[in-house]
């Protein structure tokens, strides 16, 4: 008997365990009028968190709450390294629904789950977002957590739009997962194809990430498409996270056999380095990158003097001359104090084409995520799409989406677009 | 109840272990339909965890040496096991069987990565089998991110460095390298991980028990002694080394066919110290505290959600204070006067 206390202990830990899972499912099951007012409360926490400017934002997306809202859910990096994609994301988004919710008609009531970059954890959070109600999902913001709940979304049957995610195997075999963004093959094309037709260079080095799957998405592309345009690629070099930091082989490497340009399909922090790692080395080539470029100029202490007439490929111009571009734009600035990337763009996005979708299949909040799910797959894959990130964007069943991409230039720390 | 009382201490802990464990289980499968989704989607990594967390104990607790790259063998274990359970999607359709062979499969192959890394480093002593294990979960990790394994008609084919697979029509590949594993059909059960849990206790404890547990925990205790009775330090050292890793590479295969997709940098250094934390809070050497401690630290970032930015921030707090909270003397002061008075009442209770 001796150990009878912590026998009492480890009982009472158990059954709290259980309490604890118990009550929370109560919480989901108790009507949909609970479960939204405690998700519009955590998105209100998430969002003065990250912008000083967003009071007036969380304040509408609060006063939303009651009755006949669609229930918007999405995973995404909102802390860990990918952290700016995943916010950039949300907060794209979450300007979309106030904007429509102002407008009367269809309302959207949006949460947005931390997911940390990570399969497991962005399970994790899809299961939560299930427990609040979520109706229709915007997937997960990066695509090895996006595979896995496209995995959960598929066998739940939940229809799923994510803005980013860009990988092939998000998709693969799924009828109700769709992407807003390239994919990662047709981004590596685009990029040869736009290079010969150009003729940004004639000697090419590439420089990637071996354990990402991004960048060996698109790096395998390009190579195949550089063969078939006949661009001479001299140098093939590549790293990975452990060793991300110091890039002095490959940028000799390239510069020893002579490449004027340097493809680049990597996320921008790294991008940096090899920068003003190539700029110590007098090593001034043209460098091409992909929309994982896109972000570098808002990074924290980064010289942008260094990456003055960088390329780099995206969907989305901030500095466009375009009216809805140009809203979308002031009010990001004005809520969060920066200038949107194109994961802003897209996140806005996805929730405007819900909207449309959602009205041309005449949706009511009232329907089950199945009959959501059977609407916006039907809506989807006929439909065409104006967005901030390129007109007539149409959807093949596939999920894969259709639209022209920019190259741009950067100039005097701004984006250009190339003619 | 007289039969337990004849027990020892150790033996009537160890069936409490079980009868929690079971306990816990029967509690869950009850409940099962008014679980969140939330909880229910946690079930099967807190076996996963839990076995990690044991399997570590063994290693940490009961051998005494510290070992920083356990993830490395739940790497092995979930990469050979997606493998095994691929290759035998055809031959042998029902998916628990499948499953069971596919994590003994993954624990083999750990175990072999546990004897080979054994063989250099057991003879070390302290300090440097901790680093030496930690460069071995690095190069595991390194090793799956540049492995394409690929299967069709005519079998498995594998290449390092770049897909060289060639595979014939109809062939898939199962580890694409960076890209990790996708496409793996999610057979893991909470069953499944329930009684890979009980497999692992009744393994752990009756080491523990046996003579070879007695010859492990003495070289624990004191090497030179141990030596000095003519204790083959290695011999006991390994075998306690490998069955940890054995044990692991079996949660891996659990955890892995759990999700859709696993990539390699899934079990980096973050996930070996984040076990070594499960255990060194459940206390080292101590199975149910091991296997608490990593249900609630599994379930508590999912439980801090609310938090939403927060929540990172306040899961380090809850294990500071935990961590200060089980070591703080008043407080086990009280909770020992707590037990003394009870012991009391029951012996007077008996006397009567």
């Amino acid at each position: 008997m001796k150990k009878f206390c912590s026998i009492l202990l480890a009982l009472a830990l158990v059954l709290s365990l259980a309490a604890c899972g118990g009550s929370s499912s109560g919480s989901g099951d108790s009507g949909a009028n609970s479960g939204a007012s405690s998700g519009s409360g955590s998105g209100d926490a998430g969002s003065s968190g990250s912008g000083s400017a967003s009071d007036a934002g969380s304040g509408d997306s609060g006063s939303s709450a009651e009755g006949g809202a669609f229930m918007l859910g999405g995973t995404g990096p909102l802390t860990g390294d990918a952290a700016i994609y995943g916010n950039a994301a949300r907060n794209g988004a979450q300007i979309a629904v106030d904007e429509i919710n102002a407008m009367g008609g269809i309302q959207f009531e949006l949460n947005y789950q931390d997911d940390a970059h990570d399969a497991e954890k962005a399970v994790n959070a899809y299961n939560s977002l299930k427990d609040w109600g979520m109706q229709i999902s915007l997937g997960s913001v990066t695509s090895t957590p996006c595979e896995a709940t496209a995995a959960e979304t598929y066998a739940d049957r939940i229809f799923a739009l994510t803005p980013s995610a860009s990988s092939t195997a998000t998709t693969a075999g799924k009828d109700n997962m769709f992407q807003m963004c390239f994919i990662d093959p047709t981004q590596g094309t685009l990029a040869a194809q736009s290079i010969a037709e150009k003729k940004l260079g004639t000697k090419i080095a590439v420089i990637w990430k071996n354990d990402d799957v991004y960048s060996k998405g698109i790096y395998d592309t390009f190579m195949a498409e550089c063969a078939n345009q006949g661009l001479e690629v001299v140098s093939d070099t590549n790293f990975n996270n452990s060793n991300a930091t110091d890039f002095s082989v490959q940028i000799a490497d390239a510069q020893s056999k002579g490449a004027d340009l340097v493809f680049l399909p990597m996320y921008y922090q790294v991008a940096a380095l090899i920068f003003a790692q190539a700029k110590s080395v007098s090593y001034a080539p043209a460098w091409f990158g992909v929309d994982g470029m896109d972000g570098i100029l808002t990074l924290d202490g980064f010289d942008t003097s260094l990456a003055e007439g960088v390329m780099l490929l995206t969907p989305f111009n901030a500095n466009s001359d375009d009216e809805k571009v140009t809203s979308f734009v002031n009010e990001y600035k004005t809520r969060h104090n920066e200038v949107p990337n194109q994961f802003a763009a897209d996140g806005y996005d996805c929730v405007y084409a819900y909207k449309q979708a959602l009205e041309n299949a005449g949706a009511t909040p009232d329907m089950s995520a199945e009959e959501l799910c059977g609407l916006m797959i039907e809506q989807f894959t006929s439909m065409s799409f104006d967005g901030l990130t390129g007109s007539n964007a149409t959807w093949g069943a596939d999920g894969a989406v259709t639209k022209s991409p920019i190259v741009v230039q950067i100039q005097g720390g701004e984006y250009v677009t190339v003619s | 109840m007289a039969y337990f009382k004849k027990l020892g201490k150790t033996a009537r802990r160890n069936y409490l272990t079980y009868g929690l464990v079971i306990l816990a289980f029967v509690i869950l499968q009850v409940m099962m339909g008014s679980l969140s989704s939330s909880l229910k989607g946690m079930l099967v990594p807190i076996c996963a965890y839990v076995v990690m967390a044991v399997s570590l104990n063994l290693t940490v607790g009961i051998l005494g040496e510290l070992s920083l790259g356990h993830a490395g063998f739940m790497s092995v274990g979930a990469f050979m096991g997606v493998v095994a359970a691929a290759s035998l999607q055809e031959i042998i359709p029902f998916a628990p069987v499948r499953l069971a062979i596919s994590m003994v499969v993954g624990a083999a192959f750990a175990a072999v990565a546990g004897f080979l890394i054994g063989i250099p480093v057991l003879r070390l002593k302290g300090d440097y089998l901790a680093i030496v294990t930690l460069a071995f979960g690095e190069i595991i990790k390194t090793i799956f991110t540049n492995l394409y394994v690929g299967l069709d008609g005519s079998g498995l084919h594998m290449s390092l460095l770049e897909d060289k697979t060639d595979l014939a029509e109809g062939g898939k590949l199962i580890i694409a390298g960076p890209m990790g594993m996708g496409g793996i059909q999610k057979i893991s059960t909470f069953s499944a991980g329930f009684v890979l849990v009980m497999v692992t206790l009744l393994i752990v404890f009756n080491l523990v028990k046996s003579r070879d547990g007695r010859a492990i925990m003495a070289i624990r205790d004191n090497r030179i002694a141990a030596e000095s009775i003519g204790i083959n330090i290695t011999k006991y050292k390994m075998i306690a080394f490998v069955t940890s890793a054995a044990l692991a590479g079996a949660a891996g295969t659990l955890f892995a066919m759990n999700y859709s997709t696993i990539v390699a940098t899934k079990f980096d250094f973050n996930t070996s110290i984040l076990v070594l934390v499960f255990v060194v809070l459940g206390g080292l050497g101590n199975m149910l505290g091991s296997i608490i401690a990593a249900a609630v630290l599994t379930i508590l970032p999912e439980a801090l959600r609310q938090f939403a930015d927060y929540r990172m921030l306040v899961y380090a707090i809850v294990l500071i204070l935990v961590m200060l909270a089980t070591n703080n003397p008043t407080l086990r002061a009280y909770l020992d006067r707590f037990k003394n008075k009870f012991r009391r009442r029951n012996s007077k209770k008996e006397a009567v």
